[in-house]
Order: C-alpha cells, then sequence, then structure tokens
C-alpha cells in the first residue's frame, strides 16, 4: 500500500530523515513513536508532501513519487488526494461549520453539488458521533469535538490512508478518548492508518507494528507486544523507560 | 472690534440662511455625482490592484515581488496631490491627455493599490501556516486554498483597516478639487469665491463629508458583526 524507499529530509544543513526504507501494508496501522526532534512527524509529513523530501521514492497504492528528479506540483496535488491528514492543531477552517469544514474539499477539489457533499459529510460526521453539531462553528466545539471534524473532513476526501500526526497531544485528557475510540473504529473497518502518537495503550491496543524513530532513522520495528516488553536496542529502551 | 465681526446680525443671519438653502443642493449634488462614485470606484479598484500586489509580495517570484515593492514605495513615498497633478497636468505634456474624472480615478485607485496592498498582505500572513497545510491536506490548489480557505479569513482581519482607507479615501477625494473635478470641496471653493462666506460654506463642506463617514462607520460595524459570526462576540475567546 505504502512503500518508501530512501527518504530524505533535511531542514537547512540539518538531516531529519535520513535514507529511511518503510512499507506498510493495506489495512495496518503503523504507530511511529520517538522522542522528539526524531523526525517521526517529518516522516509523516513527507507522506503527504507538506514537506517535500530531499530524495526517495513514496509510492501510495498504484501511484508513485520519485523525489531524486523534480515533481510537478500537479502530480503532488494528486498525490495528496491518496491521503487524509489529521493534524496535533486540528487546524479546522474557523469560518466554516462543522458541515462546512466536511464539505469544503468536496465541493471544491471534487466538484461535487452542495447537496451531494452534505448527504456524504453528514453520515461522516455522524460516523465521528457529531450528528448533533453540524451547524456549529470550531471556535462553539471542545477540542475533541474539533479533532472528529477534522477526522471527518479527511475521510471525506476518501483518502487510501490516513495519518494522524499527534492526534491527541493537544487535548485534555478527558477528551483524549472520543479521539481514540473513532480511530480504533477506523482501524477496525480496515483503514491503512500511520499515526505518530504518545499514547502507548492506544499503539498496544490498535497497532499491528511500531516503528521507534530517533535522529531520522528507524532503529527499531516490530510488533507492538516485542517493542514495548521486549526491546532490542539501547535507545528504544531509554525512551520507553521515560514515558513510565 | 473681532468680536463685533461674528456677531450676527438678523440680516447676516438671513443672509447665511439664503446661502445655506442655495448652496446645500450643489455640495450634496457634488457629493452624489462625484465624491462618492469616486471613492467607490476608486476602492474597489484598489482593491483588486491591492489583491495582486500583495499576493505579488509573498509569491515566491523574485520578479513579482520586485515589481509590487517598488509599486508600493514609488505610491506610499510621494505625495497623492504630487500624482494627481503628474496625471492631469503632467502627461498632457507628452501627449497624453485624460479627463479630470479618469486622472483622479487612476490616481486614487494606484494610491489604494498599494496601501491597501500592505494591509492585505499583512492580513494573510496572520492566518496560520496551518489553514494552508489543511486545504492542501485535502487536495486543495495554491488558488483554491487561497480562494476559499485563506483570503475570507484574512478578510475579516483586514475590515477595520481596510475600512479606514476607505473612510480616508473618502476625504482625499477632495484633493480632486485640485484636477477639476466638480466633487463636493470644489463646489464649496466654487461658492465661497462668489459670495465670500469662506467659513460658512466650507463648513458646510467639512459636514457633508463628515455624514458620507459617518454612514460608512456604521456599515463598517455591520460588516464587521457579520464576519465576527464565526469566531464568537468574545473573539474566538468562549
Amino acid at each position: 500500500m505504502i512503500s518508501i524507499q530512501g527518504l530524505r529530509k533535511s531542514f537547512g544543513s540539518m538531516e531529519v530523515i535520513k535514507n529511511v526504507d518503510l512499507d506498510i501494508e493495506q489495512g495496518k496501522v503503523v504507530v511511529i513513536i520517538g522522542p522528539s526532534g526524531s523526525g517521526k512527524s517529518t516522516l509523516l509529513r513527507c507522506l503527504n508532501v507538506l514537506e517535500t523530501p530531499n530524495g526517495g521514492i513514496i509510492s501510495i497504492d498504484d501511484q508513485q513519487l520519485d523525489f531524486n528528479k523534480s515533481v510537478s506540483k500537479k502530480a503532488i496535488g494528486a498525490f495528496r488526494q491518496l491521503t487524509g491528514m489529521v493534524f496535533q492543531g486540528y487546524n479546522l477552517f474557523p469560518h466554516l461549520t462543522a458541515m462546512g469544514n466536511v464539505t469544503e474539499g468536496l465541493t471544491t477539489v471534487k466538484g461535487q453539488s452542495k447537496k451531494e457533499a452534505e448527504k456524504t459529510a453528514g453520515q461522516l460526521l455522524a460516523k465521528v458521533g457529531l450528528a448533533d453539531h453540524k451547524e456549529k462553528y470550531p471556535y462553539q466545539l471542545s477540542g475533541g469535538q474539533e479533532q472528529r471534524v477534522a477526522i471527518a473532513r479527511a475521510l471525506a476526501m476518501d483518502p487510501k490512508v490516513m495519518l494522524f500526526d499527534e492526534p491527541t497531544s493537544a487535548l485534555d485528557p478527558e477528551l483524549v478518548n472520543e479521539v481514540l475510540r473513532v480511530m480504533k473504529d477506523l482501524a477496525h473497518e480496515g483503514m491503512t492508518m500511520a499515526v505518530v502518537t504518545h499514547e502507548m495503550r492506544f499503539a498496544q491496543e490498535v497497532a499491528d507494528e511500531v516503528i521507534f524513530i530517533d535522529g531520522g532513522v528507524i532503529v527499531e520495528r516490530g510488533a507492538p507486544a516485542d517493542i514495548f516488553n521486549n526491546p532490542q536496542h539501547e535507545r528504544t529502551k531509554k525512551f520507553l523507560s521515560l514515558l513510565q | 472690534m473681532f468680536l463685533n465681526s461674528i456677531a450676527l446680525s438678523p440680516e447676516r443671519i438671513q443672509r447665511l440662511q439664503e446661502i445655506a438653502s442655495t448652496s446645500i443642493g450643489p455640495l450634496i449634488e457634488g457629493a452624489i455625482k462625484f465624491t462618492i462614485p469616486l471613492a467607490i470606484i476608486t476602492f474597489i479598484i484598489g482593491l483588486i490592484i491591492a489583491i495582486f500586489t500583495a499576493l505579488a509580495r509573498i509569491s515566491s517570484s523574485k520578479i513579482l515581488r520586485g515589481i509590487a515593492r517598488v509599486y508600493v514605495s514609488i505610491i506610499r513615498g510621494t505625495p497623492l496631490l504630487v500624482q494627481l497633478f503628474i496625471i492631469f497636468y503632467g502627461l498632457p505634456t507628452i501627449g497624453v491627455v485624460i479627463d479630470p474624472f479618469p486622472s483622479a480615478v487612476i490616481g486614487f485607485s494606484l494610491n489604494v493599490g498599494a496601501y491597501a496592498s500592505e494591509i492585505i498582505r499583512a492580513a494573510i500572513l496572520s492566518i496560520p501556516k496551518g489553514q494552508w497545510e489543511a486545504a492542501y491536506s485535502i487536495g486543495m490548489n495554491y488558488s483554491q486554498a487561497l480562494r476559499k480557505i485563506v483570503l475570507p479569513q484574512a478578510a475579516r482581519v483586514s475590515v477595520p483597516p481596510l475600512s479606514n482607507s476607505f473612510i480616508g479615501l473618502v476625504k482625499d477625494t477632495s484633493l480632486a478639487a485640485t484636477i477639476l473635478v466638480a466633487e463636493t470641496f470644489r463646489r464649496a471653493q466654487e461658492i465661497a469665491s462668489m459670495n465670500y462666506e469662506f467659513l460658512f460654506v466650507y463648513t458646510m463642506a467639512a459636514l457633508v463629508y463628515w455624514v458620507i463617514c459617518f454612514i460608512l462607520s456604521i456599515i463598517q460595524g455591520r460588516i464587521e458583526g457579520r464576519l465576527d459570526r464565526f469566531v464568537g462576540k468574545s473573539g474566538g475567546l468562549s
């Protein structure tokens, strides 16, 4: 489903992603963990080209971007539609209602009629438990509700892969679970997901694979039980011990 | 002696009443035919120039950025009155003759364009990067993200300063009197030069401007109220 080969990304002289290879199979949930500044968010942002990699090849489904050559904006635009992104800070559009946030991509990008888009959006908002909040503006919603709208907004574009960049890190503790529940449902429905998170319980319960990144390289990867209970690498042990 | 001159005899009061009733018509006519249309037309053209200038200034093209900077620098760095004189009295010497009203439209539009571009540029830059990213992440391209996501939010931020510009523009249109546009102030000059009641007639002209600007500030409040609906009355802190 997703295949990353030789991915490299630098900010100025800082090399943040160093030659990363990674495959994610269809329907799998991969949780990416690692200390801050390890490159885990950058890796995710490279997947939908919010950061342009300096080199490497990314394939999703049957589309491929080769960053060793120059890549056209149009190709990037088409590629982005394969992925849905959920941000740490929600990034909802504040001038649109919950409904408007979800329909915007459908009408503007997919060219659907307003009516058509609202039908899809209504179903998605119901799915994330916000059927009663369609007409509310983001400022009228709690953080957890905002993030669920953001998930619905991403799902509306019918992505092949969902990317979550620390989706619960900005939330009050009591609101974390409502977002994780939606994510678990998605995982059970067979959505392919890449999740950067610090929620180790979520990783243990839902992930098919956990990837530990540090210093821009994949240090260790494996089943959640193996990574959490029996880490092989010193750096992984140290990181996990700090989380206890 | 000085007091004598402002003491109003019954005859003087009657005379001023007559002047008021005969000159208010031409003053209002000047406002309706020239001041207000000039302000509205130039503001619309100016805003269009301003949006493109603002986009040029934040674009990745060095050439576009350069052109926009030079334009803004020249317009902001020279007096509006001088610009109007160059267009109306200067250009004819090289064979470019433009009528008073179009000259004024050109001069004021270029002026509004330069000043408002800075307002719009700042408003666009004030929209968090995450908004662009969210727009891109659902597959929008630059122009879709700009039109659907960023500009609507930037509009809200820029309404108060743009209203200021518009009110300033309404008053600046009085400079068009110097290039023979028969707007409110030029009418006042013409009336006062016949009856020598400078204080009275110019005060009447000032009142006309004030009424226009007062109405504009009410409209501004309404627009802000409408655009505020998505942040709530408390400014988004609720």
